[in-house]
């Protein structure tokens, strides 16, 4: 079970030409993850708490 | 030559009715739009009929194709639940079991922008507003997405005013080549699959929350064997002139950007196919294939077979038709397609299809399924979670989510477009540009003399005995330009008859 596909990201290409310009990689991936660190902590907050029920109990009528 | 781009979303939203002992989709949509009305002071005086919904023109069962093959369902119009029209020009109703929102007719792309955002303003309005109508353990919570992640869907339509002259067999070619591909940069992004006979844990994470649903290539229906081409023909304008391009292959956006490209570029690529500007028909093998075959496709870099046996990406087929509309502009302008607004989606354009060709996780900020796809991980490796696990499964629902307390796309760090202030404003203002002017007009002025609109008239009763119907038949006459003055000079609904009389309009 614990053996799951991972949500698959994709393939960067051409990294190389886009790093240039760029600030040092390291101070830039650092800012970045506080940023998302932030984020994932108000996800933490706000995300629905019973999410099994939620999920399930979020049942659609088809429309259009 | 390419007709003036008249533009416009129609958005149902998903609904969920908390604590309700016995949850039904349809009372609570109607609440819920109730609510706004009240709240907002659009709802009729006691004894009085609401401004309704005028159906007399509606033939949603009018095939493009001319004569509907065997077989095909138009939808049933529903003439009973609610139905309004709101001082900004737009209609505010209840369609199957959601609430749902056209927005107006608008000018360009960033007009588009502007309403959709002042929908998605109404819709949190309108979930406060009933709240304070319900028990305080019940709340009524408006989604903008389009699937349930158990086989339901529900739609985000797009509209563009075409001109009839075009063979609709062109647009069918060109309209299928942007809509396959064009997913790279529009899609909301979606965890698992829906598609008949294939397990939920097959397809990790997709692009596009629609693909799963569309199965035909060409069609009327829009609830069941969905097209990717859809043929209502329908335009509410002068049918002679003019074809309505009722778009159903989309996903509703929460980026403003991706919604500013969904219509932009997709107005662009219509206004080529109406010139016969793009350079060469990029026909799939077998586009509805091909439309999975994207969303499922995080690299972008699978190759889609032509009939012609060559093969091309998605990217490929969106830098191709964005190097055709940007050699349009250049040469023919683009007076057609949003004037500067055009512009500034090219330009846009052509920075996104650059960012995702390096790598699409730079455009968190800008792109729908790259910004879930950021939370989703992020959230996976926090907490150290199975790929299965309900809390993934609820952010992405939630991240559609439209109060402002609960909703994840807030939070995401999203570009905007457009100032909080003038989406304000659009809730109740029209649009200066398009015919959706006279009609918030009328309804800002005159709401006590109209007994009926819709699309492409209204109806006022004046006390004259016989009702008296204006007629809107050019989606660009109505504006600001034509008749703001007029509107200034008429104290009452009779003036501006006499006057409209008087002018022949």
């Amino acid at each position: 079970m614990a053996e799951r596909e991972q949500i698959r990201k994709p393939a960067p290409a051409n990294r190389d030409q886009s790093v240039e310009e760029a600030p040092p990689a390291s101070e830039r991936g650092s800012d970045i993850k506080a940023q998302l660190d932030d984020l994932l902590d108000e996800i933490d907050e706000v995300l629905e708490t019973n999410a099994e029920d939620f999920v399930k109990s979020y049942i659609q009528k088809g429309g259009e | 030559m390419a007709v003036p781009k008249t533009l416009g979303l129609e958005t149902e939203y998903g609904i969920v009715h908390r604590g309700a002992p016995e949850p039904n989709p349809i009372s609570a949509s109607s609440l819920l739009i109730n609510a706004y009305l009240i709240a907002t002071h659009q709802a009729p005086e006691p004894g009085r009929a609401a401004v309704g919904w005028d159906f007399t023109d509606e033939t949603p069962g009018n095939d493009a194709r001319g004569g509907a093959p065997a077989g095909s369902l138009a939808p049933e119009i529903e003439t009973h639940l609610v139905n309004a029209v709101l001082t900004n020009g737009a209609r505010y109703y209840v369609d199957h079991a959601h609430p749902e929102l056209s927005t107006p007719e608008c000018a360009d792309a960033h007009s588009v922008v502007v309403y959709d955002r002042a929908a998605e303003l109404i819709a949190a309005r309108s979930m406060e507003a009933v709240r304070r109508l319900l028990p305080p353990d019940e709340e009524i919570v408006v989604y903008k997405n389009n699937s349930d992640g158990k086989g339901n869907s529900y739609g985000c339509h797009e509209n563009y005013l075409v001109s009839r002259a075009v063979p609709f067999s062109r647009i069918v070619t060109h309209a299928t080549a942007h809509f396959v591909t064009r997913q790279i940069y529009c899609g909301a992004g979606k965890l698992g699959t829906e598609t008949p006979g294939m397990r939920l844990d097959e397809a990790g994470y997709q692009i596009s929350q629609r693909a799963d649903f569309i199965e035909e290539e060409v069609g009327l229906e829009t609830t069941l064997k969905r097209p990717i081409v859809n043929t209502r023909d329908e335009p509410h304008a002068d049918a002679a002139k003019y074809r309505r391009l009722h778009v159903i292959v989309g996903d509703a956006n929460m980026s403003q950007v991706a919604t500013f490209l969904k219509v932009g570029t997709t107005a662009l690529v219509m206004a080529l196919t109406e010139d016969d500007a793009v350079p060469r028909e990029l026909r799939f093998a077998t586009p509805v294939a091909a439309l999975r075959q994207v969303s499922r496709d995080l690299s972008l870099r699978e190759p889609l077979e032509l009939v012609d046996g060559s093969t091309i990406t998605a990217l490929g087929a969106q830098w191709e038709l964005m190097a055709a509309a940007r050699a349009y502009v250049e040469t023919r302008g683009a007076d057609a397609v949003g004037g500067e607004v055009a512009h500034q989606v090219l330009d846009r354009w052509e920075a996104v299809l650059g960012g995702l060709e390096r790598d699409p996780m730079e455009l968190a900020a800008q792109i729908d399924w790259v910004a879930k796809l950021r939370l989703l991980e992020g959230f996976r490796e926090r907490h150290d979670l199975d790929f299965q696990d309900a809390r993934l499964r609820a952010l992405d629902i939630q991240y559609h989510d439209l109060r402002p307390a609960k909703s994840l796309a807030a939070r995401a760090g999203l570009e905007t477009l457009v100032h909080e202030d003038e989406a304000e404003l659009a809730m109740t203002e029209p649009p200066p540009d398009t015919r959706a002017f006279f009609r918030g007009r009328c309804l800002q002025r005159f709401a006590a003399e109209v007994v009926a609109a819709n699309w492409d008239s209204i109806v006022f009763d004046v006390g004259e005995g016989s009702l008296r119907r204006v007629s809107m038949t050019e989606p660009t006459r109505g504006t600001v330009a034509h008749v703001g003055a007029m509107f200034d000079e008429c104290g009452s609904a009779i003036d501006l008859l006499r006057r409209l009389g008087a002018a022949g309009a």
